[in-house]
């Protein structure tokens, strides 16, 4: 379904993606690990061409993606929720999740207000609350929304788990199962290693912006001087 | 009682026009980064459509339907603005944005003088509306009282389509964070293109609203943006609410400023804005504004150098050229190297502190003519000798360019541009209304050089000795420290002040500088015209300059002086034109588009192409 | 060894969200200090608020005992502090000498000098500044065109032309190749033992941090949870569960 093909990816002159390659299959999970500044976000962002690759290519259900504006990026199906959530503090949640919203798409599960809200009952209470009235989790929970509002086919979520506080963790690894088995496929960038192995199928390590590993978390566990060299400390 | 009441009414009704403009121009801001100071063209056109949709519709239904048409028209031609020259720039600096806005003013000038001519057109009263209203025994006009009423209702149709519909809650989002906004499957381009319509149609209903006390005239541009900068930045950019507010206030003020200080309405609401600054740098309901995300000024180029033995010889062998001049040339020639050398020092002065110091004023003519002022006003009110008002033009202009920056350095970017616009509004306004001091636009008269001086000759030496050491020790000091520190501020203020330079306190010194060369140009000026108007404050004078360092290319150091001697020579034959300014307009907004380097930057880059050695080689 | 750097109980909220939530460290004489942590620990926070870019909500620093709490940045530097950026923050339109002349132009207070001409002085200073982090044959290179690894060792000469005692450094080796990781951080440590001057450094490439730092900081959701020797911390319980997460919270998520 998304097939990146030896990307490379700059900030000014800093390199930060190095030939990196990597595919997703429809339905499928997939973890990106690694530690901060392996380049995960740059990934995911070159995915959604809000950082544009160099060189490479990022192909979406037979289409190339690189060049495109973001907007056609969303439209072509794939929905982005960013690393530091950017939600629109002065908006409520309400008018959060409209500018998200975009016509009914064939192959990808269709999403209402209701039925968010029903994925997170949290957001439900507070429809009227601004965005930057939302602790950490619930505008986590709001990034999501408002990206499904959408309709994508293919989600990016940038660590979905970061700076929230556990007990939200948790849910949010719930409503990630919930989405695949709704027909989602997703695309997720990670820190935490248990919680990517609780939701995700197969897992990706960069490091420096290369790719280290890519396969099932059964072999990485299996590999545990994979995990010391570019997951733990 | 009763007179104040109906003098705030009266206020009231004048806060219409201002806070429709004012609104257009901050919501424009807020989704697209960029400040429109075309906008002030769209009043006018809106005024001057509006006249001639009501001669053509006949009746109350048919005034109040030119109104509504007027709005849409301006929101079409806005619309066209948007996406055949505003479109391609939203990643340019800054300053391109900016002169890309001014090249537009001057086309829609022209084309304006072209389709209605140039005589001022009365609006017409509006039908049923025609005479008073006798509130507390003072007569107050019915139309005012209608416009009363419709300004909370515009508030509140806008405040409705901002909280309310798709449109207005893309909008919101947009203003906080465009990129994310496209991230989510919208496309920009059309949201811009429609906010920028919206916007240009408020503009528009402003200026034919406001017809029937006014009318439709080719001044009407500049004369409403520096009231309208104020307003917004007053309110603070942005917000709506502050807007409204700040129109309010300055329109009320100007009411009773009429009736009680008549002499002081324009310099009253500078007052204003200046007191508010103080206490809040970004306006009642602002918020604070980073600078350009792209930048001022453009990428900083490589390294500059002072000329190589090659460009030494060129200048000497020019230098010596204009000194023998005199032998040879006709009177005509020595003027006209005069006035090319007054606008060169002028322009190189602003080129100091954009160029070099990042900082894109857009109130420059302030210290120009307030020098001439300075020295005009010492000779024809108490006879000062000539050497020594000459001698307190440059003085002068650079205390006012002390005291100006002191305001305005402490904001970047978009805020700092306003803000000098509006302040060289202001010494416009005391030349211009102070009358008993500085002769309003009667100007000051026979202000005549020194006998040993008073002849072409002599007069022709002293500027060229004069105004070639300004640009040349302005040139000078780039290379040195001071120079230096001042780039660094621009090129990374972050790290220069992680370096220990005080940046504000450099730009401030660099401001006043470059305040007090300009003050030098505007004293040879004055004295080699023998009078000044307040025509050397006006904006279009400080447009000129900002035109001639962007045209010469802001990033080459000769940029001001080329630009300078080019647009002076053109001048003659070109200000013969009928339409000059069209054609102006039209080359501006194709350098900004097609060769953003400038004139200077570009030929040196086709040079650069067709060998490999640059012509300011190290040492 | 004698502290010339404390930080006391450092608290920063933004709209009442605690960013650093009362960091209390020091860092001492000679001494070369990592600060690690996941993203969103408050590293960036909690190290600006010792460079001055930032105020504390609460709390104090101390350099060699004197208190610098919110002073501005440029007087920081006037003490003897040095500092690197995490995005290079170099003159574009100076050359590479050029860049390290105004730091020295800056230190020897000649700012608002009119007559010399800028690139003729210092300059042999600053030529010996470039050698020490091997960039004297590029001296008069425009910056612009300076590789990016090139740029954080001109930053780095730049940090060092005041002759600091103290060295404060925002991530200096990212967006670098990992080869030019650990020559970087090499280039820091020679500069720390020849020059006997401290270093406070954030860092998310742990190689570097392992190989270099003799002590190091972990900061996690703006409390410091870790200080102490490279073994200490990597055997820290605490530690190990920030980096890879919590071991036993995800049973059910998989069944859900």
């Amino acid at each position: 379904m998304l097939e990146v093909a030896s990307i490379h990816s700059f900030y000014g002159k800093a390199h930060i993606l190095d030939a990196l390659s990597f595919s997703v299959a429809r339905g499928e999970v997939v973890a990106l690990l690694g530690r901060n500044g392996a380049g995960k976000s740059t990934t995911m962002k070159s995915v959604m061409q809000l950082v544009r690759p160099r060189a490479g290519s990022v192909i979406f259900e037979g289409r190339e993606l690189v060049g495109l504006p973001a907007y056609r990026v969303a439209k072509a199906g794939l929905g982005y929720v960013p690393e530091d959530r950017r939600v629109f503090s002065d908006l409520t949640v309400l008018e959060n999740l409209e500018v998200g919203r975009q016509p009914k798409r064939d192959g990808a599960p269709h999403w209402t207000v209701a039925q968010l809200f029903e994925l997170f009952p949290n957001l439900a209470e507070r429809r009227h609350n601004r965005g930057k009235h939302l602790s950490g989790g619930e505008q986590q929970m709001l990034t999501i929304a408002r990206t499904l509002m959408g309709n994508p086919a293919l989600l990016l979520l940038d660590e979905p788990s970061e700076g929230i506080a556990p007990v939200i963790v948790e849910q949010m690894a719930r409503s990630i199962a919930m989405l695949k088995s709704e027909g989602l496929t997703v695309l997720l960038s990670e820190q935490n290693l248990h919680f990517a192995r609780a939701v995700a199928d197969r897992a990706v390590i960069l490091e420096a912006g290369q790719k280290k590993f890519d396969g099932s978390f059964e072999t990485l566990e299996s590999r545990p001087e994979i995990r010391d060299a570019y997951l733990s400390v | 009682m009763a007179f104040l009441f109906a003098l705030f009414l009266t206020g009231l009704a004048n806060a219409a026009a201002l806070f429709l403009v004012a609104s257009g121009l901050s919501l424009i801001f807020g989704v697209t980064r960029i400040v429109n100071f075309a906008h002030g063209s769209f009043y006018m056109l809106g005024a001057f459509i509006g006249v001639t949709l009501m001669e053509l519709l006949p009746g109350a239904v048919g005034f109040w339907g030119a109104i509504l048409l007027t709005g849409l028209a301006v929101g079409l031609i806005g619309a066209l603005v948007e996406i055949v020259v505003l479109r391609r720039i939203y990643r340019a600096p800054e300053l391109f944005q900016l002169v890309a806005t001014f090249g537009v003013i001057l086309v829609i000038q022209d084309l304006a003088l072209m389709i209605w001519g140039a005589e001022d057109r009365l609006g017409p009263r509006a039908p049923g509306l025609r005479g008073v209203w006798r509130i507390f025994g003072e007569p107050v006009p019915k139309f005012d009282i209608v416009l009363i009423a419709i300004t909370p209702v515009i508030l509140l149709a806008l405040w409705y389509l901002i909280t309310r519909t798709r449109l207005g809650i893309l909008v919101r989002a947009a203003t906080q964070d465009r990129e994310m906004v496209g991230a989510l499957g919208v496309n920009q381009a059309w949201l811009f293109t429609g906010v920028f319509a919206l916007g240009s149609a408020l503009a528009g209903w402003g200026g034919a609203l406001q017809l029937p006390k006014g009318g439709a005239n080719l001044l009407m541009d500049f004369n409403i943006i520096g009231a309208v900068f104020v307003v917004v930045v007053i309110g603070g950019m942005g917000s709506l609410p502050g807007a409204f507010i700040a129109a309010v206030l300055i329109s009320v003020l100007n009411a009773f400023g009429v009736a009680f200080l008549p002499e002081s309405t324009l310099v009253l609401m500078f007052v204003v804005m200046a007191a508010v600054l103080i206490l809040r740098p970004y306006g009642l309901l602002g918020r604070e504004e980073t600078a350009g995300e792209h930048g001022q000024v453009g990428a900083p180029e490589t390294p500059i150098r002072p000329y190589g033995p090659r460009g030494v010889a060129l200048t000497v062998a020019l230098l010596v050229l204009l000194a023998a001049l005199p032998a040879f040339a006709e009177p005509f020639l020595l003027t006209l190297v005069v006035d090319i050398t007054v606008f060169a020092l002028f322009a190189a002065s602003l080129h100091f502190i954009l160029g070099t110091g990042g900082m894109v004023s857009f109130g420059h003519a302030a210290f120009f003519g307030g020098g001439a002022y300075a020295a005009a006003l010492l000779v024809y009110h108490s006879e000062t000798p000539m050497e020594l008002a000459f001698l307190c033009a440059p003085l002068a202009a650079g205390v006012l360019a002390l005291g100006i920056g002191w305001f305005c350095i402490r904001l970047s970017g978009v805020y700092f541009a306003m803000l000098t616009l509006a302040f060289s509004q202001l010494v416009w306004s005391l030349a211009f209304q102070w009358r008993s001091v500085t002769r309003g636009d009667d100007g000051l008269i026979n202000i005549w050089p020194a006998d040993w001086l008073n002849a072409p000759m002599p007069y022709y030496y002293l500027t060229l000795a004069l105004g070639v050491g300004g640009i040349l020790t302005l040139r000078h000091i780039i290379h040195a420290p001071f120079g230096y520190a001042l780039r660094a501020g621009r090129d990374s203020p972050r790290q220069a002040e992680a370096m220990g330079i005080n940046v504000g306190r450099v730009q401030l010194v660099a401001f006043a500088l470059a305040g007090a060369m300009a003050g030098l140009a505007g004293g040879l000026f004055v004295f080699s015209k023998g009078s000044v108007f307040p025509t050397e404050l006006e904006i279009t004078k400080s447009f000129d300059a900002l035109i001639v360092v962007f045209l010469g290319g802001v990033k080459t150091l000769a940029g001001g002086v080329v630009g300078a001697s080019f647009m002076t020579s053109v001048e003659h034959w070109l200000t013969r034109l009928e339409y000059w300014r069209l054609v102006l307009g039209l080359v501006i907004i194709a350098v900004v588009i097609l060769m953003p380097e400038g004139i200077v930057g570009t030929l040196k880059r086709l040079a650069g192409r067709l060998r490999p050695s640059t012509e300011e080689a190290p040492r | 060894m004698t502290e010339i750097l404390r930080a006391d109980t450092l608290r920063k909220s933004y709209d009442g969200f605690l960013a650093v939530d009362g960091v209390s460290f020091s860092v001492r004489e000679g001494e070369l200090k990592a600060l690690i942590g996941p993203n969103g620990a408050g590293k960036s926070t909690c190290f600006n608020m010792l460079t001055g870019q930032l105020k504390p909500s609460s709390g104090e620093v101390f350099l060699r005992g004197a208190r610098i709490t919110g002073k501005r940045p440029r007087e920081i530097w006037r003490l003897g502090v040095g500092r690197t950026f995490q995005i290079t923050g170099t003159y574009a339109s100076m050359s590479v000498a050029e860049n390290v002349q105004m730091a020295l132009i800056s230190h020897h207070r000649r700012l608002f000098g009119f007559g010399a001409r800028a690139w003729k002085l210092y300059r042999a200073e600053a030529l010996d500044l470039l050698r020490s982090v091997a960039l004297d044959d590029q001296a008069d290179r425009p910056c612009s065109v300076l590789a990016y690894g090139d740029l954080k060792r001109l930053e780095l000469a730049i940090a060092l032309s005041h002759r600091p005692r103290l060295l404060l450094m925002d991530e200096p080796t990212a967006g670098m190749a990992p080869s030019a990781r650990i020559d970087m951080m090499q280039l820091v440590a020679d500069v720390v033992r020849d020059q006997g001057l401290s270093v406070l450094f954030t860092e998310h490439d742990m190689d570097v941090v392992f190989a270099h730092a003799h002590h190091i900081m972990v900061l996690n959701r703006g409390k410091l949870i870790a200080d102490g020797n490279a073994e200490a911390v990597r055997n820290d319980p605490r530690v190990q569960e920030v980096y890879l997460g919590g071991g036993t919270l995800f049973k059910e998520a998989r069944d859900a």
